[in-house]
């Protein structure tokens, strides 16, 4: 999977149709243990550099930004019961599968991202 | 330890009764009558007593010992406060009683408003709301109706360093949320708040000093940008013990505000509460409030007299402060009908009770209800025996007294910062970006908080530690229960990570914050060369480290 990643903490993979989308382990770790998981509705539309889910851990409520523009095409709907996923393996554990028309300006390989992130 | 309810016997009791000699009513309406029997324990009085006061024993609280949660100001209650509360002429009473059997209680509600209004620089208020972010939420109300009458709004600006109640407060009220990133040591972003105002901004909720405990110098230019593009400034009481008597909100710009009296007010919280969030304005929102009031007749003029206004004056040692403030008794009347918004309402018809009024005599204001109210958001006074421990508090204290409150808890938060930056730090890394995306920006040439002085209270970092042992904030927290200390505020505010958040408050002494600071030093020290000891931690209460994740998931709240 090639992956891209957002100064908010995001991945999306590069050059699949539908898109997956995620956050990233960085993330995961700073948000402590995920409790709840808000995702957008399928055939909605989400914009990049705007949030489109919420992300509840026993710390806080985080909103989740897209690095994307598209329409959401799929959910996963395993979170909704298992929303510790994301802890386990941020990267399997997608948000939403988008239908991509644009990505977000500056998005990062993962070399450029593991520089930036602290 | 098993619940009552499992230690429960049938047929066990406490007292015996006589046999009833009322004779046995049948109510005719079957619905409002239960299928079964109540389930209610039975037990002993011996058993009901030991089960108490075996609860009474796992319990902590500022009474047990060192309990510096920041932000929720938990200074000691003194014992005086409950003793004049418990007075029988206070706890006795109903307001619908005839208001000459109540003059005193509601000289009570009049004098506490009077006080906090002359501490907060505002012109009316209210003692209703329960709670402070029942405070929040009635102010968001009121300024909602301000502005259905004077062109609706939509936007509250809400900082991301907030307290967390500030954004839910205003999205209950119905309000769409703005939220603008601050600077690194939780100060307005002057830029990012002039960007993000505009003709539908209803106002700016904001704490003073904010939530890393710095006092935000430019609040002067704030209030200016946000009274110039026709919005009004709120402030959350929240953090108030820092400034009390030195410098008012209503000095500072802001126009309606909350305080806690559980907080500021040292009155309890929590279980031993309930909490009292009253909220005070200036004039010009007074006809929002929720009602009744406690007005206070003046018979020289024959009607209600006209109450001074608060001017807004940035001179924190404003002298009409120094001179008014709890002088009332020294001149008699300084306290001139002080909730009496509508000197052109016909005061007798809105009494309850037609008996005349005496000179300096107390009534209800606002009954029947004036046209713009939001209405009730809670029964008559709110917790009107809070209101009288609030009221012990601030006459106990006096002027003086409260001007000290405040310098001597930024001088014990201070003090202890100076103690715990040698071994923690004040690295105020970037905001978590999923907080805050702008913060990178927003961070820049802004020092470490830690290195200047803090007000009430100071936020550390254990993200460097984390980092080096894996010992996180939360560790060090739990570690600290093991030490007798209640741990403090933990990842909040939001902007830091790691964050550990501590105000000691005026009430703790000297050796008490040193013996603080040397146990987290401890604490510190164990985790570079033993931190599997302090992860494992807490190892001498009764419930080691809950389950966080399935309390908040399934969590088990009926039997």
């Amino acid at each position: 999977m090639n992956l891209k990643f957002s100064a908010t903490h995001e991945w999306v993979a590069i050059g699949e149709t539908p898109a997956a989308v995620g956050v990233t382990d960085f993330a995961a770790e700073q948000m402590g243990d995920v409790v709840f998981v808000e995702l957008p509705e399928v055939g909605s539309k989400i914009f990049a550099g705007k949030p489109f889910a919420n992300i509840e851990s026993v710390k806080a409520v985080s909103e989740v930004f897209s690095p994307v523009t598209g329409l959401v095409v799929e959910v996963n709907s395993a979170l909704a019961d298992e929303p510790d996923l994301i802890n386990r393996d941020a990267f399997s554990a997608y948000l939403v599968k988008v239908e991509t028309e644009a990505y977000e300006d500056g998005l990062m390989t993962a070399e450029e991202y593991e520089k930036i992130k602290k | 330890m098993r619940l009552i309810f499992e230690k429960s016997v049938k047929d066990r009791e406490c007292v015996v009764l006589p046999e009833s000699d009322i004779p046995e009513y049948v109510f005719k309406d079957s619905r409002l009558l239960r299928d079964a029997p109540a389930e209610l324990p039975e037990l002993s009085e011996l058993d009901l007593v030991r089960h108490y006061d075996a609860l009474s024993a796992r319990a902590y609280g500022v009474d047990s010992g060192f309990y510096p949660l920041g932000s929720c100001t938990m200074k000691y209650n003194p014992k005086l406060n409950e003793t004049l509360a418990a007075l029988p002429g206070f706890t006795d009473v109903h307001p619908l009683q005839n208001k000459d059997s109540l003059q005193g209680s509601m000289e009570a509600v009049f004098l506490l408003t009077e006080y906090l209004k002359q501490i907060t620089g505002m012109d009316d208020g209210t003692l209703q709301p329960a709670a402070g972010a029942h405070g929040e939420f009635t102010s968001m109300l009121i300024i909602k109706a301000y502005f259905e009458k004077n062109g609706a709004r939509t936007k509250i600006i809400v900082p991301d360093s907030a307290h967390g109640t500030n954004p839910a407060s205003a999205a209950m009220a119905g309000f769409s949320v703005v939220n603008v990133p601050s600077r690194a040591d939780g100060s307005v972003d002057l830029d990012a708040l002039r960007a993000a105002v505009d003709g539908q901004t209803a106002a700016l909720m904001l704490t003073n000093p904010n939530t890393l405990g710095i006092f935000d110098k430019n609040i002067g230019e704030i209030s200016k940008i946000i009274h110039g593009a026709g919005g009004l400034m709120y402030y959350d009481g929240a953090n108030l013990n820092a400034v009390m008597g030195k410098i008012r909100p209503g000095d500072m710009g802001f126009d309606i505000m909350h305080v806690n009296l559980h907080k500021t007010f040292s009155t309890p919280h929590g279980g031993g509460g309930p909490g009292s969030g009253p909220v005070l304005c200036k004039r010009f929102l007074s006809e929002f409030l929720p009602y009744p009031l406690v007005g206070r007749f003046e018979k020289t003029s024959g009607l209600p007299e006209k109450p001074r206004e608060n001017k807004a004056d940035l001179n924190s040692s404003d002298p009409s402060f120094e001179r008014n403030f709890m002088e009332n008794k020294a001149d008699g009347g300084s306290l001139k009908g002080g909730s009496i918004p509508h000197p052109d309402r016909n005061f007798l018809e809105c009494e309850a009770d037609s008996s005349p009024l005496k000179d300096g005599s107390f009534f209800y204001d606002f009954l029947p209800p004036p046209k713009n109210s939001i209405g009730k958001v809670g029964s008559f006074y709110g917790n009107f025996l809070v209101a009288v421990k609030a009221l012990a508090y601030v006459v106990a204290l006096g002027r003086r007294g409260i001007k000290d409150a405040a310098e001597k808890a930024v001088l014990n938060a201070n003090y202890m910062r100076v103690l715990v930056s040698e071994f923690l730090d004040s690295n105020t890394n970037s905001a978590c970006a999923h907080e805050s995306a702008n913060d990178s920006n927003a961070q820049k040439n802004t020092p470490p908080p830690l290195n200047s002085v803090c007000m009430h209270e100071f936020v550390v970092s254990a993200e460097k530690l984390k980092h080096e042992t894996g010992v996180s904030a939360l560790d060090i927290a739990k570690a600290l229960i093991d030490r007798g200390i209640h741990p403090p505020t933990m990842y909040f505010p939001l902007i830091v990570h790691e964050a550990l958040m501590f105000e000691p408050t005026e009430t703790e002494s000297k050796e008490t914050i040193d013996q603080a600071a040397a146990a987290l030093k401890e604490i510190v020290e164990t985790a570079k060369t033993n931190p599997e000891k302090i992860k494992r931690a807490p190892l001498t209460t009764p419930v080691g480290r809950p389950d966080e994740v399935k309390a908040a998931r399934k969590p088990v709240v009926a039997r």
